[in-house]
């Protein structure tokens, strides 16, 4: 089956203005992400990765170039689209998991539906499945503070999946768990990319999520450094 | 969505309880301040037009002149023709004759000697015509702190204070030595029929009321009063209404020269009420203000911190694809329901208490001691109705105006900012 392109970068600048002067976080990328992909974006700090999957993220807009996402032209949607486009397409997975706390992790999982507008039954079944996949069927009840970190950022997974998304973006998902939760989170990820067929670009220098990624897009002082498939390292269970 | 949203607002105690709890003790403060000080004032002058000035006050040119010295000499004559006449012309307004006099009480030992003996200040009032409304307007049956209130003629009552200090029980017999209209020796028995305690210290230093009917025997004055005191129907000073009387008696008794002219004056022309009144009205509005704009700012505040408090849930919410304004609509929700619900509690409280207050007040007669001043020394509440609203402008306006202030962030937030500022 032939995977439709879900990014489409062309000549993508980004400034940002810095007291009188500008300062280029991005100097004329151009890439394309497949659907399906497992990919990410790896460099150092300053190297535009984050400022890359804000723009892919809808969340800022190119100052010179086009980005594709999913069809939209980012540069071009308003900001009441640039919403939609998230609440209805992408998925995020934070650093920080960013769940809700007040709310169980049923519930933080169902926020992204009740966006939608979602019926309750289906919305039922859809949030259970999610915690399924992630294996937390059985922590519906749990809140953020009584779950460990890789509990909480595999609710945050199935929060960023529960409305199948085309595309997830993980800013460095891992970065905050230790080396067994981390396996056990990109997993799950490579499980659901792999039975789901959602795309995932990642934005990370963490070693350990390098070794699951099929396509390493490397950035360097807002160029393009390299972009390899590869075979990974940790991708087989 | 909105049962989601109501449900994190009542689990987050810091976004629903205390919220709640600031706002119901600001809105409770600023309608107790609002009776009290309404009550308190409202109370002076009440309190002065029931024992002193009426709401108008009819009195002879000459006596007028010399109020203060209550010169029985220059007394209203005819009096049962003048309140005929009253009657015609405004029906609805009580009119009730009072002598007021000076004298002296002497209470007699087991040898009707001198035993003890001390200054009053007398009041004669219609005690004891069936339905006369002035014992109640004195709040006589409630003040009675021994004994009974007259029954007939011949009994009167002293203030409990001014009973101690004479030494004397409610039925013994004391004699009253005074000065009769026409400058005689005035000198009568009577018998105490009880003690009161008007709650001023003023007037329970050396009170004394007897019916008016015995005033006028005892001080030679038939058919004469000092004073005819006219009360409104609603029970309020009513400024304008009161001009429009006083100029209209003015148009039927205007002989300057005369001294035994009636005239009538109103309550804001006499004891410096005119001040009073005119003070209450500014200083009420003043504090009121004032304490409203403050409970407004600390809500205010509080609305604001609470904004600033959610800056990473509102963050992760426009990440997730809520719109700008879906998220800043369901921030003022809150805060209305918050507002809403805070302003009702705290209001109700604040009336329950003030209505408690309105009827039993609180006794301040300890710091009174010595005051010249009619004032009360129960303070009271008043219960009005901008009480039932005025605790709505800091509970509500605030907390909503405060929150949508917090709230303007989330349309200058930068999205693009959202992955940095939510780790």
């Amino acid at each position: 089956m032939k995977e439709s392109i879900k990014i489409e970068l062309r000549d993508l600048v980004k400034r940002f203005p810095m007291g009188t002067k500008e300062f280029t976080a991005l100097k004329g990328l151009s890439f394309s992400v497949m659907g399906g992909e497992f990919a990410g974006l790896v460099g150092p700090s300053g190297s535009g990765k984050s400022t890359l999957l804000n723009i892919v993220g809808s969340l800022d807009s190119p100052s010179e170039g086009s980005a594709l996402v999913l069809g939209r032209d980012i540069g071009r949607l308003s900001h009441a689209e640039a919403a939609r486009l998230r609440n209805h397409h992408i998925g995020f997975i934070f650093q920080t998991y960013n769940l809700l706390p007040v709310y169980t992790a049923y519930e933080n999982v169902e926020f992204p539906l009740l966006l939608l507008r979602m019926g309750s039954a289906e919305r039922k079944k859809a949030v259970m499945e999610a915690l399924e996949w992630v294996g937390l069927a059985e922590k519906v009840k749990s809140r953020p503070a009584q779950m460990s970190g890789g509990e909480c950022q595999r609710v945050a997974i199935a929060r960023a999946i529960v409305k199948h998304p085309e595309l997830v973006l993980a800013d460095e998902p891992t970065a905050n768990l230790d080396a067994d939760n981390s396996h056990h989170i990109l997993k799950t990820m490579v499980k659901i990319n792999r039975e789901l067929g959602t795309t995932f670009l990642f934005a990370t220098h963490d070693e350990k999520v390098i070794g699951y990624l099929r396509r390493i897009i490397r950035l360097s002082d807002g160029l393009l450094h390299s972009d390899n498939l590869v075979e990974p390292i940790n991708g087989e269970d | 969505m909105i049962r989601f949203l109501f449900k994190g607002l009542l689990r987050d105690k810091q976004r629903s309880l205390l919220p709640i709890i600031v706002v119901i003790i600001g809105v409770f403060l600023t309608v107790l301040m609002h009776t009290w000080i309404k009550g308190v004032f409202g109370d002076v002058v009440d309190f002065n037009a029931k024992f002193a000035t009426g709401h108008v006050k009819i009195m002879t040119r000459g006596y007028s002149d010399k109020l203060e010295q209550l010169p029985n000499d220059l007394a209203l004559t005819g009096v049962d023709d003048l309140l005929a006449e009253l009657a015609v012309i405004s029906p609805d307004i009580q009119w009730s004759s009072r002598i007021r006099f000076g004298g002296l009480v002497d209470v007699p030992d087991e040898n009707n000697e001198t035993k003890t003996q001390g200054p009053a200040v007398a009041w004669g009032i219609d005690l004891l015509t069936p339905g006369s409304p002035e014992a109640e307007r004195m709040k006589i049956p409630s003040s009675i702190i021994r004994g009974r209130i007259p029954e007939k003629p011949g009994e009167i009552l002293l203030s409990e204070d001014f009973a101690k200090r004479l030494e004397v029980e409610p039925g013994q017999i004391v004699t009253f030595f005074g000065s009769t209209m026409l400058g005689g020796m005035a000198m009568q028995n009577f018998i105490l029929a009880g003690t009161v305690r008007f709650g001023t210290q003023a007037v329970d230093r050396g009170a004394l009321v007897m019916d008016l009917e015995d005033a006028r025997l005892v001080l030679d004055m038939p058919d004469a009063a000092g004073e005819v005191l006219g009360f409104f129907p609603s029970g309020l000073y009513e400024d304008d209404r009161a001009k429009a009387l006083v100029d209209a008696f003015a148009e039927r008794y205007h002989d300057q020269e005369n001294l035994f002219e009636p005239t009538m004056v109103t309550l804001r022309d006499q004891n410096d009420l005119g001040s009073i009144v005119d003070y209450m009205d500014v200083v009420t509005g003043l504090i009121s203000f004032i304490f409203i704009l403050a409970m407004s700012l600390v809500l205010w505040n509080a609305g604001l911190l609470g904004g600033l408090r959610r800056y990473g849930e509102v963050g992760l919410r426009l990440a997730m694809g809520e719109s700008k304004g879906q998220v800043y609509r369901s921030m003022l929700g809150e805060a209305v329901l918050i507002g809403l619900v805070g302003s009702v509690i705290g209001t109700a409280l604040a009336l329950g208490i003030s209505y408690w207050l309105q009827n039993n007040g609180i006794d301040l007669s300890g710091m009174m001691k010595g005051a010249s001043m009619m004032l009360p020394s129960v303070f009271r509440t008043q219960v009005t109705t901008p009480a039932f609203y005025v605790g709505f402008l800091p509970g509500l306006f605030a907390t909503v105006i405060g929150t949508g202030l917090a709230g303007i962030g989330i349309y200058k937030r930068k999205t693009a900012q959202l992955f940095k500022e939510l780790e």
